[in-house]
């Protein structure tokens, strides 16, 4: 009996075993504790969300890659495309792309897809499917997204198959300054590229078409600026079109056809800085 | 297995799901009657010898693990600096000279937020499924995990402040796990995105480890603090899905940790450097239902309790290799 009068105030209910007061204490606060964590653990989870709600990254993404959203969803973040890539054009993104933590972009700027790998072999990588050759039946295909016909790599030009296993374009290309473009202010260019720091690679089928080297050993001497066009993978993808200036001096104008894929060659190798030229990711054709 | 031993097995079960285990109801007359002789007689070359084994403390599993456990990150680490190719990706999923493998928790998340499952990734799933099922489930918590290594060094620092009373260890109620692993996998469903992917600390390390660090790793150092300060090795106990995932697989596996009652002194070292307390409580005085008892498949098979035994009344063990040999 002497059980009974430890029991607290309020009675335990028939069949229950009799607690003490330190335990049901004790029992509350790990209830508190648990909610705690609770809210912790779901609370960092859900704030992945926050990167789409506001900033909204919009990212360039490796060859083939599905729409964003199910391209975040079927991404298992491993980096399998990461250890393929010749020239080291995929990264992962950190903690600010929220649920994108993780998952492959291109910084096209610091490192372009230059299709030194001659296959897409970030593609042939994924193990889910989040970078792919054929989309499955049931995802839609923005209008403008799919290419008119499989790219063709300059590289290849004289292989037997000398086209890229590509259906949907990465972005597009855009002379977003032209203002600052050489070719339009009729200048030409002298020197490296991107300056003697600059730690990109890209292959240069004259040089070794084997082995990609570093931009800043590549210098040129162009008395019109075309390194846009003159360093495009992608066979007809960029023109040069000249014109007279208000001065009588040759300029020309690039222009971006359908044949681009949005790879980012253009966009790394612009000596301007910022780039005049640059690829708006995810971008369609519009004609 | 006896009935007894089934029923045991099934409450183990239960308590991986966060169930409380509780005393048996019926123990079997072998175990009830090495129970009575233990309460009335003193075994006294027992007890020296016993004294003397505490004399000398064994890290034989734990160096082994720890060896493992570190090989098999920089296998992928290696993989990808040197070029070696050997085990190409992350511990998401990898190729292992070519073979696809996905973690089970992550491919289950990619399939669940994506509704859509590719060839590779069902084999990559499969194959891993097996493997893991062979090895015991968990194991791949404890002899894999990156986040298992960092978190048990915290716990040293953790039970160090414990010793001089500047911190006290916080339970935490264990269903939380469970809910957890629902909760996740309802939010993959219904948002379309692996949320639980974007705080795995698995994943986070073991890609921070490969590709270089990030911020992200603030989350892991995060749950770290979080468990040196007030919880003791609150994730993996209270909340990763992950290991329940592993847990279930290792419901079938071979490979266990076995418990013999006759030299057991019932000390509790075993229970006081456990992850998970709760597949120990078997060694409790007066709780085995036969002389030899498995751990449930919550157990991580890491080998502390078998270090810690000074009687070796735990070991490893192979069900049906025994016979076999």
């Amino acid at each position: 009996m002497s059980e009974k009068e430890n029991a607290p105030a309020a009675a335990p209910a028939k069949g229950e075993v009799p607690v003490s007061r330190e335990r049901a204490r004790q029992g509350r606060r790990k209830v508190l504790r648990t909610i705690l964590l609770t809210g912790g653990v779901l609370g960092a989870g859900l704030s992945g969300y926050l990167p789409l709600v506001y900033a909204r990254t919009n990212r360039l993404r490796p060859p083939g890659a599905l729409d964003e959203k199910e391209f975040l969803s079927s991404c298992i973040k491993c980096g399998q495309c990461v250890q393929v890539c010749p020239v080291n054009a995929i990264k992962l993104a950190d903690l600010i792309d929220g649920f994108g933590v993780g998952v492959p972009y291109i910084d096209a700027r610091a490192q372009a897809c230059d299709f030194s790998c001659d296959a897409v072999q970030c593609i042939l990588a994924c193990p889910t499917g989040s970078l792919t050759y054929h989309k499955p039946d049931f995802m839609t295909e923005r209008e403008g997204a799919a290419l008119s016909q499989k790219p063709t790599l300059i590289a290849k030009m004289n292989d037997p198959e000398p086209t890229l296993n590509m259906t949907e374009r990465m972005g597009v290309a855009r002379l977003t300054r032209p203002e600052s473009c050489l070719a339009m202010k009729g200048e030409g260019f002298k020197g490296q590229a991107r300056g003697p720091d600059f730690k990109g690679t890209m292959r240069y089928i004259k040089v070794d078409r084997w082995k990609p080297i570093p931009v800043a050993d590549h210098p040129y001497d162009l008395p019109l600026c075309d390194l846009c066009m003159r360093e495009c993978p992608i066979a007809g993808a960029i023109s040069l079109e000249k014109f007279t200036g208000p001065d009588g001096q040759t300029r020309a104008r690039p222009i971006v056809h359908e044949n681009c894929v949005g790879c980012g060659v253009c966009e790394m190798i612009c000596p301007t800085e910022p780039a005049s030229i640059t690829i708006i990711p995810r971008e369609v054709w519009k004609s | 297995m006896s009935k007894l031993l089934t029923r045991r097995y099934i409450d183990q079960i239960k308590a991986m799901f966060g169930k409380e285990p509780a005393k048996p109801a019926e123990i079997s007359p072998a175990a009830q009657k090495i129970h009575f002789y233990k309460k009335n007689n003193r075994d006294e070359i027992g007890e020296l010898k016993h004294r003397r084994a505490h004399e000398k403390p064994s890290h034989k599993w734990r160096n082994r693990r720890w060896a493992t456990l570190i090989f098999a990150n920089l296998l992928f680490v290696f993989s990808y600096w040197l070029d070696i190719q050997v085990l190409e990706g992350a511990l998401t999923a990898s190729r292992f000279v070519g073979f696809h493998m996905a973690d089970l928790n992550s491919a289950l998340q990619v399939m669940l937020a994506h509704k859509h499952i590719i060839t590779n990734l069902l084999i990559g799933t499969a194959t891993v499924l097996l493997l893991w099922a062979l090895l015991g489930g968990r194991t791949f918590c404890s002899w894999v995990c990156p986040y298992h290594l960092v978190a048990e060094w915290a716990e040293k620092i953790h039970l160090y402040l414990a010793k001089k009373k500047l911190v006290t260890d916080q339970p935490i109620d264990r269903r939380l796990r469970t809910v957890f692993w629902i909760v996740f996998a309802l939010l993959a469903v219904v948002t379309g995105y692996t949320v639980f992917e974007a705080i795995s600390p698995t994943g986070i390390l073991s890609r921070a480890l490969i590709y270089g660090a990030g911020l992200s790793l603030l989350w892991v150092v995060a749950l770290l603090v979080f468990e040196v300060f007030f919880s003791r090795r609150a994730w993996c106990r209270y909340a990763c899905p992950i290991g329940l995932t592993y847990g279930v697989v290792g419901i079938i596996s071979p490979v266990r940790i076995k418990y013999k009652l006759e030299g057991c002194f019932h000390e509790g070292d075993c229970r006081k450097v456990c992850l998970v307390p709760h597949v120990l409580d078997t060694v409790i005085k007066g709780r085995a239902v036969e002389p030899e008892v498995p751990l449930g498949p919550d157990c991580t098979r890491c080998g502390l309790c078998v270090d810690a035994c000074p009687t070796g009344s735990l070991s490893f063990e192979v069900k049906g290799l025994s016979k076999l040999l």
